[in-house]
C-alpha cells in the first residue's frame, strides 16, 4: 500500500491530518469510550446512579434467546435485501451495458432514485403496500391474496426487504455498470466469437470479472442493510408482528431510547460497533491486496 | 465529575445573558403535530401576551417518545428544558426519577408560592400523576380516554338500531356478527392500541389489577397480574372474532384509525381524541359510546383511565428561583378555567379541570357538540379504585411493546390467549425489575 | 459493429420495468399533492394528477402548514447543512489521505488506523454519548451544531487515499525535480487529477447531509434550525388530522435538490465513484 516516493518533513503532514484526527477523537472516539463505559454499568434514565456491574450486560444478551433470534433474523434480513438489491442492479446493468436505443435516458432513470431519503422510501412503500391504503396492497386483498403484513410475519418482512432493497438498487447499478464498462470489449468480442451464448458467456466471462465489484457492494449492501434501514423498518412495521421483523439496530433503539435501559443498549452498540469493525477490516485486507498487486 | 463541572460552566453562560436582559426566558418541550401544535404555539403566545416579565418557547421536539428521549438526553447533558410534555407511559419513569431530576408540583408550588391546587383537576386525570398522598407530581395537560366509535351507516345497513350502541360486550359481539353477515362493513370490528383499550382500560373497567401493589402506586416491587382468567376471558374472545372474521387486528398503536375514518370498519376503539379528525373527513354518519363491558364480570363498569400527556419541570445545573416561579406562572395560566375549556374545545381532549368543564357546559358547547362530554363521564363515573387510577409502572411503553408482540403472535394462530398473557407477564416482569434495579443504582 | 439489425426488445423491456418501478412510488406522491387531503386519508388516492391542485404548492412555500416554518425556509437550511456536510468533509479528507499517502511521519500508521476504525460506523449507534459532548462544547441549538460531528467518518478519508495511491510516481518524482513543494503538487496536479472523484463524493455526501433525520431533530430545538426532512415528518400529525397534499407536495420539494444534484452531476458522480474502487 506505500508508494515509493514521498514527500519530506513532518509538521506539515501532521497539520494537514489533524482536522480530521481532533474530529474523529471528538465525535467518535470519545462517544464510543462513553458507550463502553455504560455497556459495563446499570444506570437509571437520567445517569444519576451508575453502578459498575462488569460484563453483566452481555451475558445477559448472550443467554437471551430472544437477542440470538434478532442475531439470525438480522443476519438474514442482511443477506436477503444485498442479494435482492445487487441481483436487481446486476440484471438492470447488464441490459444497460447494451448497444440500444435510448441507454442513456435509461440509465439517467435508474439512477436519480439514490437521493431518496430512507425514511422518505418507507412512506412511499405505505401508499403502495398498505393493505387499506396501498395502490397493491388493496388489489391484492380484492383478488383473494389476504395481504396484511401487520399479522404475518413473513409479509411484513417481506416488504421492508423489498423497500429496503429498492432504495439501494441505484447505487449498486452505478457500480455493476462500471464494472461492465471497464471490461474491455475485446474480451467478449472474443468470447463471442468462440460462440459462447448469452447466459453462458455472462456466467464463464463476465461475472468473474466483476467480482472484484461485487465483494465490494456485498460489503456495502451488508452494512447498509444493518443499519441504514432503521427508519425505513421503524415506520413501517416498528419491529413487528411479533418480533418478526426487529433487527439488531432496531433492538439497540428500542432498549436504549424508547426503553431507557442504557446498559444494555450500550453493550448492544459495543458489539455492533465490533461486528461492523470486523467487516471493515476483512474488506481491507481485500481492497489493500487489490491495490498493491 | 470534572466533565460535569465543564458542562455546567458551558450552560451557565447562555443563562447568565437571558438573566441580563429584560425578560426570564421559560422553554418548553412538546411533541405536539399539526393542529394540536397550533394550539400550543397558541396558548404560548396567549401567555407571552399576558404579561411581560416571562417570555415561554414552545418547541416541537418529535413524537412523544423523541421528545422523552430528548429530555432525558439534555438533562445528562446539563441541559434540560424547564418544561417537557412527557405522556402518560412515561410517567413512571419520570416519577421514579431520582433526586433532583425533576420538580415535582407540589415542590415547585411550594418553593415558589404560586398556587397550584390539586383539588381544581378532574379525579381521574389528577389520580395518573399524583403520589399515592394526593400530591401532584406532573402538571395534567392533554388528557384523552378511550371510547368505541360505529359507523351509524353500516349499522342501519346490517339491521341494527344506529342510535342505541351496544353496551355489553356480548351486545358488541353480535352486532359485529351482525355487520358481517349483512357485509355492511369490509371490517365488522378492529381497535386501536390495542394494550392501552383492551388490556388497561379493560382492566379498569371491570376492577381488575394490571399488575399488584396498587398497579404499581404502591411500590417499584409490583409485579404485572394481567393474566387472570377474566383478562383471558377478554383475550379470547379477541380471538374467536379474529377466527370468524368479525374482529381484525390492523397494526399496533393508531395504525387502524384510517380503516375508521375511511369507512371502511363498523365498530372501532381509538382515543376521545379522534373526534376533530371524524368531524372533519368522516363522509359518512357516526357515533361515539361508552366502552362496552362484560356484565360476567363486573356487575357495572368503573371510571375508564386516561391517556395523553403531562407536563413536568425539569432541573438543570444553574436554573434560579425565578425562572422556577416563572414556570409555575406558566402552569397556573394554562390551568385556568377559560384557558382549559379552549383547549378542550379545540382539540379533542377532555378537560383537566373542573373549571374548564363546568364553563364548557355554561358556554353551551355539549349543546353544540352532542357527545362531546361522553370521554369526561365516562372518566368520572363510579368510585375510583386501586385497580382504576391508572398505572405507575416504569418502562410500560416496553411493556406495552411485549404485549403487542405476544397478542400478534396470538392473533397469527401461533399460541392461545392464556400462552400469550403468560408470556408477556412473565417477559414483562423482567422489565420491571431491571427497572427496580436501575432505580435502586 | 455488432450487427444489430432489430432492435434488442428483451433489454427495453427489463429496463423500462426498472424505470417503472422507481418511478412508481414517486408519481404516487407528486399526484397525491394535487389532491384532497381528506380522500388521501381514505386511500381515495389516484394516479392522475388534478392540476387545479397544484395550489398547495406556493401555500407551503411561503407559509408551511399546520405551524412550521415555512418550507423555502427548511429548504434553505437543509441546503446549508448538506452543502457544509459536503465541502467540509470533503476538505478535511483530502488533506488527511494527502498526508497519510505523500509523506513519512511518527505514527502515521496509528493516524491512519485511528480514522480508518470509523469507517461505515453509523451516528445512530452513538448519537447520545455524542449529544452530550456537543453539549459540553456548547453547540446544541447552534447551526454549526448540525453538520460539524457528521463530518467525522472515514469513508471519504479512504476513497481520496485509493485514488492518490494511484497517482503515478513519476508525477510526484518530476515535481519534486521541479522544486514544487508539498502544497503546489496538491494544489496543481493531486486536486485536479482526482476532479472527478471530488465531484462524485460531493454527490453522496449532499445526499447524506440533506437525508439526515435522528441528529438534527435532537440537536436543534429551535424551529428556525428545521431542516426540510425534519419538516416533513412534523407535518404527518400523529394524533390528529395530516392535510396529505401538503405533506406530499413538501415531500417532492425536499427530494428535487438531491435529485437535481444526482442528474447535473451524474457524469462525474458515475465516474468518479467507481474509480476510486477500481
Amino acid at each position: 500500500m506505500d508508494r515509493r516516493t514521498t514527500f519530506d518533513g513532518w509538521l506539515l503532514p501532521v497539520l494537514l491530518v489533524l482536522p480530521q484526527l481532533l474530529l474523529t477523537g471528538f465525535f467518535f472516539y470519545w462517544p464510543a469510550g462513553e458507550a463502553v463505559w455504560s455497556s459495563l454499568t446499570t444506570q437509571d434514565a437520567f445517569g444519576t446512579g451508575v453502578v459498575f456491574v462488569g460484563l453483566d450486560n452481555f451475558s445477559d444478551l448472550f443467554g437471551d434467546p430472544l437477542y440470538r433470534q434478532s442475531a439470525l433474523l438480522t443476519v438474514g434480513f442482511c443477506l436477503a435485501v444485498a442479494g435482492l438489491a445487487m441481483g436487481l442492479a446486476l440484471a438492470l446493468a447488464v441490459f444497460a451495458d447494451r448497444e440500444i436505443r435510448g441507454k442513456g435516458t435509461y440509465r439517467t432513470l435508474l439512477i436519480w432514485p439514490y437521493a431518496i431519503a430512507p425514511a422518505m422510501s418507507a412512506v412511499l412503500f405505505l401508499f403502495i403496500l398498505d393493505p387499506r391504503v396501498g395502490l397493491l396492497g388493496r388489489w391484492l386483498n380484492r383478488h383473494g391474496v389476504d395481504w396484511d403484513y401487520h399479522l404475518n410475519g413473513w409479509q411484513a418482512l417481506t416488504m421492508v426487504v423489498l423497500a429496503s432493497a429498492w432504495k439501494q438498487v441505484s447505487y449498486n447499478f452505478i457500480f455493476f455498470l462500471a464494472g461492465l464498462q471497464s471490461i474491455p470489449r475485446a474480451v467478449t468480442e472474443a468470447a463471442r466469437m468462440d460462440g459462447a451464448k448469452g447466459w453462458h458467456r455472462f456466467r464463464t466471462m463476465t461475472f468473474p470479472l466483476l467480482a472484484p465489484t461485487t465483494f465490494f457492494l456485498l460489503v456495502v449492501n451488508v452494512v447498509y442493510a444493518a443499519f441504514d434501514t432503521f427508519g425505513t423498518i421503524n415506520a413501517l412495521t416498528h419491529g413487528g408482528p411479533g418480533k418478526d421483523t426487529e433487527t439488531l439496530v432496531l433492538k439497540v433503539f428500542r432498549d436504549g431510547v424508547v426503553n431507557q435501559d442504557i446498559g444494555s443498549s450500550s453493550a448492544q452498540s459495543v458489539i455492533l460497533m465490533l461486528g461492523v469493525i470486523a467487516i471493515t477490516a476483512v474488506q481491507f485486507r481485500f481492497m489493500g491486496k487489490k491495490v498493491t498487486e | 465529575m470534572k466533565r460535569r463541572t465543564l458542562m455546567a460552566a458551558a450552560t451557565v453562560l447562555p443563562f447568565a445573558q437571558a438573566r441580563a436582559a429584560e425578560k426570564t426566558k421559560i422553554v418548553w418541550w412538546h411533541a405536539m403535530t399539526a393542529a394540536l401544535g397550533e394550539q400550543v404555539n397558541r396558548i404560548a403566545d396567549e401567555f407571552n401576551k399576558s404579561q411581560d416579565a416571562i417570555e415561554i418557547q414552545a418547541v416541537f421536539k418529535g413524537g412523544y417518545a423523541d421528545t422523552m428521549n430528548a429530555a432525558i438526553a439534555a438533562f445528562r447533558a446539563g441541559q434540560a428544558p424547564h418544561l417537557v410534555q412527557v405522556f402518560e407511559v412515561g410517567t413512571g419513569t419520570m416519577i421514579n426519577a431520582p433526586g433532583k431530576v425533576v420538580k415535582q408540583v407540589w415542590e415547585l408550588s411550594k418553593e415558589t408560592g404560586v398556587v397550584l391546587e390539586p383539588k381544581n383537576y378532574i379525579g381521574a386525570v389528577r389520580g395518573y400523576y399524583s403520589l399515592p398522598d394526593g400530591r401532584m407530581a406532573s402538571m395534567p395537560f392533554n388528557s384523552s380516554t378511550a371510547v368505541m366509535w360505529y359507523s351509524k351507516d353500516a349499522f342501519k345497513k346490517a339491521g341494527l338500531d344506529p342510535e342505541k350502541a351496544p353496551t355489553t360486550w356480548q351486545e358488541v359481539v353480535k352486532a359485529a356478527q351482525a355487520i358481517k353477515a349483512k357485509d355492511a362493513a369490509e371490517i365488522p370490528m378492529t381497535s386501536s392500541w390495542v394494550s392501552w383499550i383492551q388490556m388497561e382500560q379493560y382492566g379498569a373497567l371491570h376492577n381488575l389489577p394490571f399488575a399488584t401493589k396498587e398497579n404499581g402506586f404502591a411500590g417499584l416491587d409490583a409485579e404485572l397480574s394481567f393474566n387472570s382468567k377474566a383478562h383471558v376471558k377478554h383475550i379470547d374472545r379477541l380471538l374467536a372474532m379474529a377466527k370468524d372474521g368479525t374482529f381484525k387486528y390492523s397494526g399496533r398503536d393508531n395504525a387502524p384509525d384510517q380503516l375508521l375514518v375511511s369507512g371502511k370498519a363498523g365498530i372501532h376503539f381509538n382515543s376521545s381524541g379522534m373526534r376533530g379528525d371524524m368531524v372533519k373527513s368522516a363522509k359518512f354518519e357516526w357515533g361515539e359510546a361508552l366502552l362496552p363491558f362484560d356484565p360476567e364480570v363486573a356487575k357495572a363498569p368503573l371510571n375508564s383511565i386516561i391517556g395523553g400527556a403531562s407536563l413536568w419541570t425539569m432541573t438543570a445545573p444553574g436554573r434560579t428561583p425565578a425562572e422556577y416561579k416563572a414556570v409555575a406562572q406558566f402552569l397556573q395560566f394554562i390551568g385556568k378555567a377559560e384557558n382549559d375549556a379552549y383547549w378542550h374545545q379545540h382539540t379533542g381532549y377532555v378537560p383537566v379541570t373542573l373549571g374548564g368543564f363546568e364553563l364548557s357546559q355554561k358556554q353551551g358547547f355539549y349543546e353544540k357538540n352532542v357527545g362531546a362530554d361522553l370521554p369526561v363521564r365516562q372518566l368520572s363515573r363510579g368510585t375510583v379504585t386501586p385497580s382504576s387510577k391508572g398505572l405507575r409502572l416504569g418502562r410500560l411503553v416496553e411493556i406495552r411493546n411485549i404485549v403487542y408482540e405476544e397478542l400478534e403472535k396470538a392473533f397469527q394462530g401461533g399460541q392461545t390467549g392464556q400462552q400469550a398473557l403468560d408470556t408477556a407477564v412473565a417477559r414483562g416482569n423482567k422489565v420491571l425489575r431491571e427497572f427496580q434495579k436501575s432505580i435502586k443504582a | 459493429m455488432t450487427g444489430q439489425t432489430k432492435p434488442d426488445y428483451l433489454s427495453h423491456a427489463v429496463l423500462a420495468l426498472g424505470v417503472f418501478l422507481f418511478a412508481l412510488p414517486v408519481w404516487l406522491v407528486l399526484a397525491g399533492s394535487t389532491q384532497d387531503s381528506d380522500a388521501i386519508t381514505r386511500g381515495e388516492i389516484s394516479l392522475i394528477p388534478h392540476l387545479s391542485g397544484l395550489s398547495s404548492y406556493p401555500r407551503v412555500l411561503t407559509e408551511g402548514t399546520m405551524g412550521t416554518e415555512p418550507v423555502w425556509h427548511m429548504l434553505l437550511v437543509s441546503l446549508g447543512m448538506a452543502l457544509c456536510i459536503a465541502l467540509g468533509k470533503i476538505a478535511i479528507s483530502i488533506l488527511s489521505a494527502y498526508a497519510v499517502v505523500f509523506f513519512r511521519f511518527p505514527f502515521r500508521k496509528i493516524a491512519f488506523w485511528s480514522i480508518f476504525v470509523t469507517l461505515m460506523l453509523p451516528v445512530e449507534v452513538r448519537i447520545i454519548p455524542t449529544y452530550s459532548v456537543m453539549a459540553t462544547f456548547g453547540l446544541i441549538n447552534t447551526f454549526t451544531g448540525l453538520w460539524v460531528p457528521l463530518i467525522a467518518s472515514a469513508t471519504a478519508t479512504l476513497l481520496f487515499r485509493q485514488v492518490f495511491v494511484a497517482i503515478p510516481d513519476e508525477l510526484v518524482e518530476a515535481a519534486r525535480m521541479d522544486g514544487a513543494g508539498p502544497l503546489r503538487f496538491l494544489k496543481d496536479i493531486v486536486i485536479p487529477v482526482s476532479g472527478a472523484n471530488i465531484a462524485a463524493l460531493f454527490v453522496i455526501l449532499f445526499v447524506y447531509g440533506w437525508n439526515q433525520y435522528l441528529w438534527p431533530l435532537l440537536v436543534a430545538t429551535d424551529p428556525g434550525l428545521d431542516t426540510i426532512v425534519i419538516g416533513l415528518v412534523k407535518m404527518i400529525g400523529v394524533e390528529t388530522q395530516t392535510d396529505w397534499s401538503a405533506v406530499m407536495a413538501t415531500a417532492v420539494l425536499a427530494l428535487l435538490p438531491p435529485v437535481a444534484v444526482v442528474l447535473l452531476m451524474q457524469r462525474w458522480f458515475v465516474a468518479g465513484l467507481t474509480e476510486g474502487e477500481k
